[in-house]
């Protein structure tokens, strides 16, 4: 497989470490000073376990460690191994707010 | 059809030739007087099972071992059968021999892939005493216990046989030939190489692709198995533009040497396609001569990136299932006409051919103006066009099947062919040359999960959907005919380059008249006598409709029960008859029976290739620290640490065993001073405005608070809760923290702080840099320590308690004026400094501390001595920071910051991982002092009976204390901090045996600190 680096231009798999979906965001569950939201550890579990596994299209978080440093968002079939697109993963894992509240929000 | 390649008679080779030809000639019973592509004038000698023989350059071991008149040159795999050359190509199953000797020796070898060289050794495999008289023949007797999944169904019982007596002889007599069992003195090299446009194969279509795609202006890779170009032209020739298709050919290479994108890799098989357009190909760059010259690998492994492939890799002819199939001397049709034309050897002098189509008869044609006599054709199918014209002139036409072939070690004797409704007939013939048709080669397309497609007007596969920017051509497509090869190639080149970006002209193509390809297919032959399907596996018909019977009908299953297939040839000849004859079997269409997943590699690559230059110290990179040499020239014993070499102890004169160094280092480091090299903890430079707020939401505690000019301990986890790393952090300047990392999660850190601040918190102003590898640093311990400083740090340099306290961190000047960072930290409970300074200046500290040391006794001491006092003073490290402890059950629980969000904290508070009953950090002593712990012992309370319900835990880490003067421990053990004093079970079955041992706290040593604060 062969991946498009935003910075380095086309590099092999070799150059590159896999995460996994990039979908999830880190929940912001802990307040300013210090508070733990009751529902915290649930929202967490959601974050770090819970998982599609998707045969086709998905995002996900790759690492080019040979290259650059950076962390991608690579949009991949996960049958074909297809590459539709590569984008730098600036706050791609990044949420502002309590997930609960920003799905109350809209 | 003229034949553009040969034209001679059969007769031995005569004075014509120069004498020394015709004296090396004169083993070669069976060579043609003229003609072939063979060099006459370059005669070679070489050896099959120690006989002497002849052939010339060009010849392959195969051609060579026909024009010897050799028909017998190996066993089959499990009924020891006698078998001959069947192929002149990648796909034989049968002639596999040990080539070279010695450490060189090559088990498996297709004699019709290995050039001949002057000298060459073959060996027949897979028989003894000898090739003539195969003891293990007597396998072929009991042929009928041997059936597919004999395994299953013969050594079930007595079970506890298996292991004892069915599987060792199972094993013995399995395998073919035995690599050498020495290491390999060749060298292998990996390679990578980009193009526009690949063409794989070098047939009339590969040609005519590269051709156009050259001539375009892309670059282009044309990759050849072969060590010529050509293809089948080769050896059937043909009519290209009017002339000879010799003529052809020749302009055709002369013309892509010419074109300077064009790169022509001879001997190269593309064996795999992956992902991206990467091909995987394999050049045997010196497997043509004895020895590779000095300097140049055997074999080279190419990664090819390729924009567009086109794929002309041919087609493999089909043999035909009919009992007596496999003698020595029954021959693929198109291997008869490769070994007149190409190599002017002749496989037989009385040639009887059996096909079920039009190409079989092309070889009638090639035998009779080699000199051969064709004794019969035989042929099922009614009377086609071709019957007149190839076979016209006096054949003996047979409208009919061979139902049996008589012969044995010599070869083949005669055919017993059943006429259509006239009985049956024998004929004296010594060879037999059969065709069932042509299977187009679709390995390469298939690899990503394309599924073949049946064709019934050529009863073929052809490809179905290919990987991206893959095409094939040719015979390889189905186009069985030399005028579509040279077009379809040509509109495929044309295409290929085009799509990237060459559209120069492509010039036109070649053409070429030839008749349809025409078939009638006959799957199985029903008679007496084995009817092989797989030769070199000994799968017959039989076998495969055992396998429906049983109910192995899937063609998944069908292989994997009678291993159909699964030998070195991979299927290439055995798979599709198989399948049809399952087919058959179940009233199925060949369509819905489908076939097996192909995989990669379609050819045999060998191990050493895929290991390249990896092997030996090779296997890995090593990472050696600035001292490295210094350490080596004391005599230090190295330990491998990752890629990293570190120095384990440093023996001197008189010690014999390793704990009298490392306990003699221990001791020089807690009553006077020594020194470690730590340049291989990891080292990151985090700067920025937020340099703080990073770090705060990354460890455990709080590091935005941190002092100017102060280091700090900091603990980090994963996201879900259990620690990741430690080490210390200092602060350098208000925006600028160096953070360190164990060495072995140097990389693994880094790539989850760049994931923090790229992928979470983008926001904040701070950059990562590893400056590892930039700083040589060591650590400077023991009551001495400022002694051995002093003398060689700048004298205005404060040192004192009060102007360099516990945990202080300052850049000083040295002895000299260079610079250094001092760091006023301890991991072996004394006093201690690391000192660092730029790499390159590493060796020169070490020894310099040894001369300004010296005074004060100064002992370099290793990872081992580090390791002691580390335990001594209770300090957790890798065995502990095992990926299942928390911070609290490391005793580090109370650095938990309670007023921040940071990595892990929310998961860090689930139930489980803060249950009252965890396995924590606690210290261990034996009761009985003289005896020894060892790590990995479980902990059971004192005389429960060992099993899952009473293990407590087990032990960590483990030295002799010089301290204590007795074996100690630290362990992760059930509730431990509240059992500090109750003796316990250590439970080591497998090693010394159990022993009582004491719970205690985990600081041994020095508990309240006061050294490393003097």
């Amino acid at each position: 497989m062969r991946i498009s680096c935003p910075y380095c231009g086309e590099r092999e798999l070799g150059e590159f470490s896999y995460l996994g979906d990039a979908s999830p965001k880190r929940p912001a569950v802990i307040a300013a000073d210090g508070g733990v939201a009751p529902d915290a550890e649930d929202v967490f579990y959601d974050y770090v376990y819970l998982r599609d596994n998707v045969a086709g299209e998905m995002s996900e978080h790759w690492y080019h460690g040979g290259g650059c440093r950076s962390w991608l968002v690579v949009r991949r079939n996960t049958v074909s191994h297809e590459i539709k697109s590569v984008e730098i993963a600036a706050g791609a894992g990044a949420r502002t707010g309590h997930p609960n509240q920003e799905r109350a929000n809209g | 059809m003229a034949d553009a390649v040969h034209s001679g008679r059969l007769e031995r080779v005569d004075a014509s030739a120069s004498g020394a030809s015709a004296s090396a000639a004169a083993s070669q019973t069976h060579r043609i007087s003229s003609g072939g592509l063979i060099d006459r004038t370059k005669p070679l000698s070489f050896t099959f099972d120690g006989k002497a023989m002849t052939g010339f350059a060009g010849d392959t071991l195969a051609s060579a071992l026909v024009a010897n008149g050799v028909k017998l040159v190996g066993r089959s795999f499990k009924y020891h059968r006698p078998r001959g050359i069947l192929t002149a190509g990648a796909e034989e199953p049968n002639a596999l021999v040990e080539l070279r000797g010695g450490a060189r020796r090559e088990p498996n070898t297709r004699a019709t892939m290995a050039e001949l060289y002057d000298g060459l050794e073959a060996v027949s495999q897979n028989r003894w005493p000898s090739l003539r008289h195969d003891f293990m023949a007597v396998n072929s007797l009991a042929s009928p216990i041997f059936v597919a999944g004999f395994y299953y169904k013969t050594f079930m019982w007595p079970a506890k046989l298996w292991e004892k007596l069915y599987e060792p002889a199972i094993r013995r007599a399995a395998g073919l030939g035995k690599a050498s069992g020495a290491p390999d003195p060749d060298h292998y090299e990996r390679a990578w190489t980009h193009c526009d446009v690949l063409v794989v194969g070098s047939g009339p279509a590969g040609l005519s692709a590269a051709l156009a795609a050259g001539r375009a202006g892309a670059r282009v890779i044309l990759c050849e198995e072969d060590s010529a170009l050509g293809g089948r032209l080769l050896a059937d020739g043909g009519e290209i533009d009017g002339a000879p298709a010799s003529d052809w050919l020749a302009r055709a290479v002369a013309e892509l040497e010419s074109l300077p994108d064009v790169r022509i890799m001879r001997r190269t098989v593309t064996f795999g396609v992956y992902d991206g357009g990467t091909f995987g190909a394999l050049e045997r760059v010196n497997d043509n001569v004895p020895v590779p010259p000095e300097h140049q690998p055997r074999q080279r492994l190419w990664r090819i990136i390729a924009k567009r492939a086109i794929v002309a890799a041919g087609a493999h002819e089909r043999p035909l299932v009919f009992p007596g199939n496999d003698r020595p001397g029954v021959m693929m049709a198109s291997a008869v006409r490769t070994y007149v034309n190409r190599f002017a050897a002749l496989p037989g002098r009385r040639v009887a051919v059996f096909t079920n189509n039009d190409d079989g008869w092309r070889t009638v044609e090639a035998i009779r103006r080699a000199g051969g006599e064709v004794v019969a054709v035989i042929d099922p199918r009614e009377p086609t066009a071709i019957r007149g014209r190839a076979g016209g002139a006096g054949a003996n036409v047979l409208r009919g099947v061979v139902t049996g072939v008589k012969g044995g070690v010599d070869g083949v004797s005669g055919v017993q062919v059943s006429v259509a409704g006239d009985g049956t007939r024998e004929i004296a013939a010594d060879c037999l040359a059969m065709s069932g048709g042509w299977n187009p080669s679709v390995g390469l397309s298939s690899y990503h999960r394309g599924r073949p497609v049946w064709r019934d007007d050529i009863a073929a596969f052809v490809p179905g959907q290919c990987p991206p920017g893959m095409v094939l051509v040719g015979s390889a497509n189905g186009d069985f005919s030399l005028g579509i090869c040279l077009e379809a190639g040509h509109e495929a080149g044309t295409r290929a380059a085009a799509d990237c970006g060459a559209s120069a002209s492509a010039g036109r193509a070649a053409t070429a008249t030839d008749e349809k390809f025409s078939i009638h297919p006959l799957w199985h032959v029903k008679g007496k006598g084995k009817s092989f399907v797989d030769f070199q596996h000994d799968v017959s018909a039989s076998d495969v409709l055992l396998a429906q019977r049983e109910g192995f009908e899937s063609v998944e299953h069908l292989k994997r029960y009678t291993t159909l297939g699964m030998a070195t040839d991979q299927g290439k000849l055995s798979n599709v008859n198989g399948l049809a004859i399952m087919a058959e079997a179940t009233g199925r269409s060949i369509s819905d029976t489908g076939t097996t997943i192909y995989r990669p590699p379609a050819s045999p690559v060998a191990i050493g290739a895929f290991a390249g230059p990896n092997r030996d110290e090779h296997f890995h990179a090593a990472r050696l620290t600035p001292s490295h040499h210094w350490a080596a020239e004391r005599g230090a014993v190295f330990v491998d640490t990752g890629l990293w070499k570190r120095a384990q102890w440093y023996p001197i004169a008189g010690e014999t065993d390793w704990l009298q160094s490392v306990t003699r280092e221990v001791l020089a480091v807690r009553n006077g001073v020594g020194f470690c090299d730590v340049s291989t903890l990891g080292k990151i430079d985090v700067q920025g405005k937020d340099a703080g707020t990073f770090l705060d939401r990354v460890y455990i505690n709080t590091f935005s608070n941190l002092g100017i000019g102060k280091a700090r301990y900091g603990l980090m986890l994963r996201e879900d809760g259990i620690v990741m790393d430690d080490g210390t952090t200092s602060r350098l300047a208000e925006d600028h923290y160096l953070l360190t990392t164990t060495t072995a999660k140097a990389g693994p850190v880094m790539q989850h702080l760049e994931f923090c601040r790229q992928v979470l918190w983008p926001e904040l102003d701070v950059q990562l840099t590893s400056v590892t590898d930039q700083w040589s640093q060591f650590s400077i311990a023991g009551p001495k320590t400022r002694d051995l400083l002093k003398a060689i740090v700048d004298p205005s340099e404060d040192l004192s308690n009060e102007g360099f306290p516990f945990m202080g961190v300052r850049d000083v000047t040295l002895r000299g004026g260079m610079r250094a960072r001092l760091y006023r930290i301890s991991f072996s409970g004394e006093i201690a400094f690391e000192i660092g300074v730029p790499a390159r200046y590493g060796d020169a500290l070490a020894r310099n501390l040894m001369v300004a040391g010296e005074p004060f006794g100064v002992t370099p001491y290793g990872t081992e001595a580090l390791g002691v006092m580390r335990i001594e003073k209770g300090h957790v490290a890798g065995p502990e920071l095992n990926g299942t402890t928390t911070a609290a059950d490391l005793g580090l629980g109370k650095m938990m910051s309670k007023k921040k969000d940071y990595i892990g904290r929310v998961m860090a508070g689930r139930e489980a991982l803060t249950a009252l009953n965890r396995q924590v950090v606690v210290g261990l002593k034996p009761v009985d002092t003289a005896a020894r712990l060892r790590g990995g012992a479980h902990i059971i309370p004192k005389g429960a009976v060992p099993g899952p319900t009473t293990d407590q835990g087990y032990v960590t880490s483990v030295c002799y204390s010089p301290m204590l003067k007795q074996w100690i421990g630290l362990a992760l053990v059930e509730r431990g901090r509240e059992r500090h004093g109750e003796i316990v079970t250590i439970h080591d079955p497998l090693r010394a045996g159990d022993i009582l041992a004491e719970i205690t706290s985990p600081v041994f040593y020095d508990p309240e600190g006061v050294r490393q604060r003097g």
